[in-house]
């Protein structure tokens, strides 16, 4: 059941990543490349029109983790507080930066609106890509000193940074130059993810330009990967031997490399929809790799005092799970109908689509 | 730790006070969205379906509003309150993950669709979604007032030897006796709000000459709206409510009617008075004898047990704030009736209209349907104290033990700062749709 929940929970999350992770990735373009008033206003729609919706995911699998994994949900959340706290002030920029611009039409205000739209998808995007890397690195639980914890086993609290952003040792902070590197290659990702998004929605005049920045950013996103999985192999003694004594997880990490070598050939696509699954493959092997290397840890212990948190040990309890499971399989159908729905009458250009705004 | 609970709670209140202000309209509104909608489809008058679409507007701006204070909400469950999740995730997750799964995504998909899509779907279909946003916003209002009911009077659970409560019963979440009076209150306060809200727009056009037409239609509808709920509100949610707290919170009650000592022949009504915290006693009261345990019991010598029957550590620790919520939020109902009275007469006397003293009062009554939905909260959760769940886990055990004071006191300054950002661009759009009024179809 712990693990039927895991699944349901990684499934909404790595949707969510795809679907609002085009929002991200249209925000930084946005921020680098969008220069005329009207490619502005195209590419800031092509977000806008779906971000809301994009966010039911999000939604969904907060409270579900709360609700099947309890003690991982409390543990977490009140020790990644402060990056938390920035994730929250982001989003509600980014949505009051997509929402608000339109409303004025005065070049001050929209500017400032479509900053605040690029600045918080950039920083989300970062801070994203961090917690993935935290996530899979590990912290310090229980607090231990000298042996002995300062808290319960599955408590912590992580400082911003610690002095040698070194992610090496008991004491790692939020952003040491392991989880910064994941974050970049979040960045990277969601930029291409982006980029992949407007050139399928809209006509605008820079679509080829980016084309050739989504292959010069996936070459970026290559050297990344190698580096990180290098960097990661040194941190953590074993990362890799889940995938030895289960050959078939190998899945994931080949899904990620598919769509990276898809990317190569992006200028080569007639039409734009396989970059854009190119780009939503790397996103989808990415996470699960990642998932799948710690399994079935979902937050390593960087002491040797306090055991990891492992699905199994942060679980609510059987007739909980069992029973959220009849309204769990009926929400997650209609959010899926809802999601092809919604793509159905969504479908195809959005330049010159009047919905009456 | 005494500080950091502090801060905790303060947190809270205030982010969750800012979140309510929205949903608290978005669920009336949608209702009466809904009417404006039906009586198009009935009478295929315009003004009708202009009338549901402006409205749509408005509540889209606060249903945008209601989403970005309502994910800092359920991350401060996480964040700040980690023990109280840790504990008791199991059961409440339940609840606050299906409002999440189920009403979120009703309301933001139909609302999508309610305002790009008229013209694709016809009358039928268009008030359809418009009918699903209205069930997406009260089952929202439910799935969470079941988590609070839960809080307040827990049932279906075990506690394991570890202190985790485990859910035992996933259908006594719904039958709870807490959950229905207090939905229904809630929910006929939200329509108070949005109809006072529909009927000072109708006041402020035609006090200044504008929109006429709509004018008159959202004053009546809104006076007849208004009265309607408010009288609902007081009897029979509000007394249903009353007695749900006096029978499973006695000391919440005690507390929230300034009970201070035990009548042997029946406790008395007070209308006013200041609780006196040192000589444990109301000054300057006006009050009458015996009213409360008719009101509360159906018998005028009913004893009700006072403040001096309970440990000083299960008493509610805010007492003052408790009980002035609690008589500001049944004063204000009553002035409520009392208004929305007098207009439903002079509009039915045909004289409303032209009534300018009137129209001004109706024009600035908005904001204490807000200031009375609020300290009705108010009086839920203070008379909870000192509990996060009645009688089971106390409040000071249910907070982060790794967050410190000082975080927490620097999030919330942010918040605040923050949300004074949010409330202002909030004003200016809502002011800009209002006084740009309602579109007539030009096509
Ligand atoms: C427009 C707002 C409004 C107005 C005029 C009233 N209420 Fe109310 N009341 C609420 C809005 C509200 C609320 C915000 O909706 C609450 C908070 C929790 C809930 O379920 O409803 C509430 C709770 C609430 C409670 C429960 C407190 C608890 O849970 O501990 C009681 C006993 C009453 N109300 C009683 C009344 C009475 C007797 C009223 C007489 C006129 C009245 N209310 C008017
Ligand atoms: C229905 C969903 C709600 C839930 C689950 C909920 C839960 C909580 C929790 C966990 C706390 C912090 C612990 C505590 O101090 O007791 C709290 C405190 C508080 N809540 Fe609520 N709340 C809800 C709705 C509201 C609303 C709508 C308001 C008001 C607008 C409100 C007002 C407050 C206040 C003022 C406090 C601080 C009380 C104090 O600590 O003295 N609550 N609530
Ligand atoms: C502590 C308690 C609360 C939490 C954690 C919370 C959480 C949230 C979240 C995450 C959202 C945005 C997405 C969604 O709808 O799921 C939201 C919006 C909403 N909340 Fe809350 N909420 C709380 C209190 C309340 C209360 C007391 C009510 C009403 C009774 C309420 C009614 C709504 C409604 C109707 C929406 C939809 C947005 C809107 O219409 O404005 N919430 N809430």
């Amino acid at each position: 059941m712990e693990l039927f929940w895991y699944c349901i929970i990684a499934i909404v999350l790595a949707i969510f990543f795809i679907l609002d992770g085009y929002d991200f990735g249209t925000g930084i373009i946005h921020l680098f490349y969008a220069k005329t008033e009207q490619d502005k206003e195209v590419i800031a729609k092509s977000a806008g029109l779906f971000w809301d919706s994009n966010e039911v995911w999000l939604v969904a699998a907060g409270g579900m983790l709360f609700m099947a994994f309890p003690t991982y949900y409390a543990s977490v959340f009140s020790g990644f507080y402060l990056p938390l706290i920035i994730v929250l002030w982001l989003i509600i920029f980014r949505a009051i930066g997509l929402e608000l611009r339109s409303h004025f039409k005065a070049s001050m205000w929209t500017s400032i609106w479509d900053k605040s739209f690029g600045i918080s998808s950039l920083l989300l995007a970062l801070f994203f890509g961090v917690a993935l890397g935290n996530v899979v690195r590990g912290v310090n639980l229980g607090g231990v000193e000298n042996n002995t914890s300062l808290y319960e086993a599955h408590y912590f609290f992580l400082p911003l940074w610690n002095s040698s952003f070194s992610p090496t040792g008991t004491h790692p902070g939020v952003l040491d130059w392991f989880t910064i590197v994941i974050g970049l290659i979040s960045v990277v990702t969601l930029a291409i993810h982006g980029a992949n998004w407007i050139i399928l929605k809209t006509n605008s005049s820079i679509n080829k330009k980016l084309k050739n920045t989504v292959f010069k950013a996936n070459i970026t996103l290559l050297g990344l990967t190698i580096f990180s999985l290098f960097v990661w192999h040194n941190i953590n003694p074993q990362p890799f031997s889940n995938f030895q004594e289960n050959p078939w997880l190998i899945i994931f990490p080949l899904i990620y490399m598919s769509g990276i070598t898809g990317l190569f050939f992006v200028k080569k696509y007639q039409n734009e929809m396989p970059a854009f699954l190119c780009s939503t493959a790397v996103i989808l092997g990415g996470i699960t790799s990642s998932l799948a290397s710690m399994f079935p840890k979902i937050l390593p212990s960087t002491n040797s005092t306090n055991e990891s948190l492992t699905i199994y040990n942060t679980a609510a309890e059987e007739y909980g799970l069992s029973v959220a499971l009849t309204w769990g399989i009926i929400g997650f159908i209609l959010l899926f109908i809802y999601l092809i729905v919604q793509k159905r009458l969504m479908g195809g250009k959005i330049d010159h689509m009047n919905y009456g705004h | 730790m005494e500080d950091m609970l502090f801060y905790d709670r303060v947190q809270f209140a205030f982010t969750i006070t800012f979140h309510y202000i929205f949903p608290q309209l978005t669920m009336g509104l949608s209702l009466m969205i809904v009417y404006f909608k039906w009586r198009y489809l009935r009478s295929k008058i315009e003004k009708y379906n202009d009338a549901a679409k402006f409205f749509m507007k408005i509540f889209a701006i606060n249903f945008t509003m209601g989403v970005i204070t309502g994910i800092p909400m359920e991350f401060q469950f996480g964040t700040n309150w980690a023990k109280f999740s840790e504990l008791t995730g199991s059961i409440i997750g339940q609840t606050l993950a299906m409002e999440g799964m189920f009403s979120f995504f009703l309301e933001s998909s139909f609302l999508a669709l309610f305002i790009f899509g008229e013209k694709l779907m016809g009358q039928r279909l268009h008030f359809l979604t418009g009918f699903l946003v209205f069930v997406g916003s009260w089952a929202s209002g439910y799935l969470i007032l079941a988590t609070n009911a839960w809080m307040q009077h827990p049932v279906g659970y075990e506690i394991l030897e570890n202190g985790k409560f485990v859910l035992t019963n996933f259908s006594s979440l719904f039958s709870n006796p807490w959950l229905l009076p207090a939905f229904l209150h809630n929910q006929i306060a939200s329509l108070v709000t949005s109809s006072f809200l529909v009927a000072s727009i109708g006041a402020f056009y035609l006090l200044r000459n504008k929109n006429q037409s709509y004018g008159k239609l959202f004053l009546k509808t809104g006076v007849i709206f208004g009265f309607f709920s408010s009288v609902l509100l007081a009897f029979p949610t509000g007394d249903w409510n009353a007695k749900n707290v006096a029978k499973y919170q006695p000391a919440a009650f005690a507390a929230m009617e300034g009970i201070f000592h035990t009548e042997e022949a029946g406790a008395e009504i007070v209308f006013v008075g200041q609780p006196n915290m040192v000589e444990k006693k109301l000054d300057n009261k006006i009050s009458l004898p015996n009213v409360l345990s008719f009101l509360t019991h159906q018998k005028w010598d009913k004893q009700i047990p006072g403040m001096d029957q309970f440990d000083e550590s299960e008493l509610p620790d805010n007492i003052p704030a408790l009980y002035y919520s609690y008589h500001i939020m049944v004063g204000l109902g009553t002035i409520f009736i009392a208004i929305m009275g007098f207009s439903l007469f002079f509009l039915w006397r045909k004289k409303l209209f032209t009534m300018k003293p009137l129209l001004w009062i109706l024009l600035f009554l908005v904001p204490f349907p807000y200031i009375a939905n609020l300290t009705g909260w108010y009086v839920a959760e203070l008379g909870r104290q000192p509990y996060l769940v009645y009688g089971l886990l106390r409040t000071s055990d249910g907070i982060s033990p790794t967050v410190s004071s000082g975080n927490t006191l620097f999030t919330l300054l942010g918040f605040i700062a923050l949300y004074m950002l949010l409330g202002l661009l909030f004003l200016l759009l809502v002011g800009k749709t209002i006084y740009k009024g309602p579109k007539p179809q030009t096509h």
